[in-house]
């Protein structure tokens, strides 16, 4: 495939399927619209007619609370029509393929299709056999990509940290199966942070994952010292009866975040998680809920980044 | 019939003869080499001009999805396609539905076979029922329904004991086992190369620790039973060398590798073109060195199509989901062509790869040029250019990462038993 897969001819944005590749400029847009965003939740009336008459389609292969409902809203504060597709129990299960199903609400006439599912790469499937004017969000596809929420992760980094290009950042936990933190690995390479690191037993980690341009640590003592941004990762239950992990117990002791180990980043460290958390697991309440923490904030911010997104694409 | 063929440049890998010359064909063999026998009258000629003629090519690894696959494609198209790639013999991996496990369906299928009069298919029979990986098939009887050796196709024995009883029962009357080495469980719902485009595209990733593993346990149990084993598409460096050694040490055992790893590898999936789902998984660049060095010191014999013809929608989904595989039938001359020039082989050594060394794993006597040898032959034009299309496929499947590229080398004719079964 020669041309960019989310690039149109004059480079603009034309769907948002990974931050692999996204050139520094296009982040920097996405980062800037949001930006200016987010003054509209706290206004009294909190639309803006950006995209009147335009469909957006939330199709969701897979559950997922927080971001489908973040996608609701920032389209709905765009004014745009949104439609809510709970497909882990729609036409799939019927037997109806994913191209099929694209096919048929193509012809309801949408113009966005924010997508989640569990496979990687379904995001880019559906983008190649779309029509010109539709759009394509992905909203997280197997362990391969989650782009807003990197995105928003980047937003809020640059909230409390200013300067990308004098970071020191550790993204700890299950970073094999995580589509979360290949984007923000990305993200954070092409935004100019010097040292990224990742922090996990070997079972949770990828092949080569150091030629995406990152440090390996086993150990946290080490992994977190003087960071000043920990990007904490989901853990799921499923790891133990794949042989990853023996037990959650364990993975708390040597992986999970506690005040004893946050003090070994920097005194002004900030603590990111994209949830739902597990506390106990990968964090401590303590942690989760101190005032390090700028998980809260985070999903606020979700909103204005991706009405940020939805406006640039329909823009283009 | 009485074809004489004329002017061409005559290639036999076999001896490495490589000059212009005619050759006379009469019934199913070939009579004459150059001199035209007393009494010939050729009821065809055919001017070879520009032209190579070779032995017709013997492909190791073509699913013809009969029976019980027919969507997908059906001997009708898939030795039609054989044909227009020059191939004259093709062995059948198992893996239809049901597998061959039967007499009965493999009767069926050189019945079927035969009265299309196209390519030669030689199936490979089941080694287990059902590929079941439990109990042993009727092996002789499978073999006096026509199969030439016995194999799983891609579905590994979990159970070494079952596998050491089939390679000693195979053993036991002389039989060929094939076998692709992989662990199942180290591939476990492994999509691609364990490797940096795994890793980037999230793609559950197979480890070469799959196939060194599996190849070990092959190469112990020959030596503990005996079986003399063909080892089939086999996709890394460290397999290379263990296969290399195996035969240092003088083991019966035989190796080939599929076209499509001796050109690309697990980069080439791009942004997860499922047309480069292959199994096994296309591997790194060193591989792919490695697999053609060892193509070059003979340590692998020969290349195989590993024809897979799918259907579009079944790879038309995400890529872990889409079917596995890639149609060959009509690349396998071509890619065979683009290889021996990338890598300055003479062509009488880069065809022996496609004619007389398959010919011999096989057994038969196809793959050479020579007096009293069959009239297999593929008389192609190493000039023409083609764009690898949905329309210039005959092949069922469309399916190929090659789609749209440009390739060099067509058989204008096919000839099979002394007849022509390609070309006007």
């Amino acid at each position: 495939m020669g041309i960019h897969p989310q690039l149109n001819r004059n480079g603009e944005l034309r769907h948002l399927l990974t931050t692999e590749g996204l050139p520094a400029a296009i982040l920097y847009h996405i980062l800037d619209t949001a930006e200016s965003f987010t003054g509209v939740t706290e206004r009294d009336v909190k639309k803006i007619p950006l995209l009147r008459g335009k469909s957006v389609f939330n199709l969701f292969f897979e559950p997922s609370t927080r971001t489908r409902t973040t996608f609701e809203i920032a389209a709905k504060r765009l004014s745009a029509d949104v439609i809510n597709l709970n497909m882990a129990i729609s036409s799939q299960t019927k037997g109806e393929t994913l191209l099929d199903t694209v096919n048929n609400l193509s012809a309801m006439h949408a113009d966005m299709f924010v997508v989640r599912h569990n496979q990687s790469g379904a995001a880019h499937l559906i983008a190649r056999h779309v029509g010109p004017d539709i759009h394509v969000i992905n909203a997280g596809d197997g362990w391969h990509a989650h782009p807003t929420q990197a995105l928003l992760d980047m937003f809020t980094i640059r909230r409390y940290k200013q300067d990308f290009h004098a970071l020191r950042v550790a993204i700890i936990g299950d970073i094999l199966h995580s589509r979360v933190a290949r984007s923000q690995i990305h993200a954070l390479t092409t935004l100019g942070v010097p040292e990224i690191r990742v922090v996990a037993p070997k079972t949770l980690l990828p092949d080569r994952i150091e030629q995406l341009g990152v440090h390996v640590y086993h150990n946290m003592a080490q992994g977190l010292k003087d960071v000043d941004v920990l990007m904490m990762l989901r853990l799921q239950h499923e790891r133990m009866e794949s042989a990853h992990l023996p037990s959650t117990e364990e993975y708390f002791k040597y992986y999970g975040l506690t005040p004893e180990k946050l003090v070994l980043a920097r005194p002004d460290a900030i603590v990111m998680h994209p949830g739902p958390m597990n506390r106990g697991v990968e964090i401590d309440s303590e942690v989760a809920d101190g005032n390090q923490s700028v998980i809260l904030p985070q999903v606020g911010f979700g909103i204005a980044v991706r009405m940020a997104v939805m406006s640039i694409l329909a823009g283009n | 019939m009485h074809i004489c063929i004329r002017n061409g440049r005559l290639i036999d890998p076999g001896s490495g003869m490589d000059r212009i010359g005619d050759l006379y064909l009469a019934e199913d063999r070939i009579i004459s080499i150059d001199s035209r026998p007393a009494h010939f009258r050729d009821d065809r000629e055919i001017d070879a001009s520009e032209l190579i003629v070779c032995p017709g090519l013997v492909d190791l690894s073509a699913r013809l999805r009969e029976p019980g696959l027919e969507y997908m494609a059906t001997l009708e198209s898939e030795l039609e396609a054989a044909v227009a790639g020059g191939i004259t013999s093709l062995a059948c991996p198992p893996d239809t539905d049901p597998p061959l496990d039967e007499p009965g369906l493999v009767e069926m299928l050189k019945h079927r076979a035969r009265n299309l009069d196209r390519a030669q298919v030689y199936p490979v029979g089941a080694l287990t029922q059902g590929l079941k990986g439990e109990r042993l098939t009727e092996m002789v009887e499978l073999h006096d329904a026509g199969c030439i050796a016995f194999s799983q196709a891609d579905v590994p024995i979990a159970n070494l004991h079952v596998l050491m009883r089939a390679m000693q029962y195979a053993a036991t009357f002389g039989f060929k086992v094939w076998l692709r080495p992989q662990d199942m469980h180290l591939a476990n719902q492994g999509v691609a190369h364990d490797g940096e485009t795994a890793t980037r595209l999230g793609l559950p990733a197979i480890p070469v620790c799959a196939e060194t593993i599996a190849l070990a346990s092959i190469l112990a149990l020959m030596k503990e039973t005996g079986a003399s084993v063909h080892l089939c598409r086999i996709s890394s460096a460290e397999g290379v060398a263990l296969v290399r050694a195996a035969k240092q040490q003088g083991l019966p055992l035989t190796c080939d590798v599929s076209v499509h790893h001796v050109h690309l590898i697990d980069m080439d999936i791009g942004f997860f073109d499922a047309n480069c789902h292959l199994m096994p998984p296309l591997r790194g660049l060193a591989d792919r060195d490695a697999l053609r060095a060892g193509l070059m010191d003979g340590t692998i014999d020969a290349i195989c199509s590993d024809h897979a013809p799918v259907d579009d929608d079944a790879k038309l989904l995400p890529f872990a989901q889409a079917e596995t595989g890639a149609t060959g039938l009509e690349l396998l001359l071509p890619l065979t062509l683009k290889w021996a020039v990338e890598n300055r082989l003479s062509l009488p050594e880069a065809l022996g790869r496609i004619t007389a060394c398959p010919a011999r794993i096989l057994g038969i006597g196809a793959g050479r040029l020579a007096v009293g040898a069959p009239a297999d032959l593929c008389v192609f034009d190493p000039d023409a250019y083609w764009i690898v299309s949905n329309t210039e496929l005959k092949s069922q499947g469309k399916n190929t990462p090659f789609l749209g590229m440009e390739l060099c080398g067509r058989a204008r004719f096919t000839l099979i038993g002394g007849h022509i079964v390609y070309g006007e």
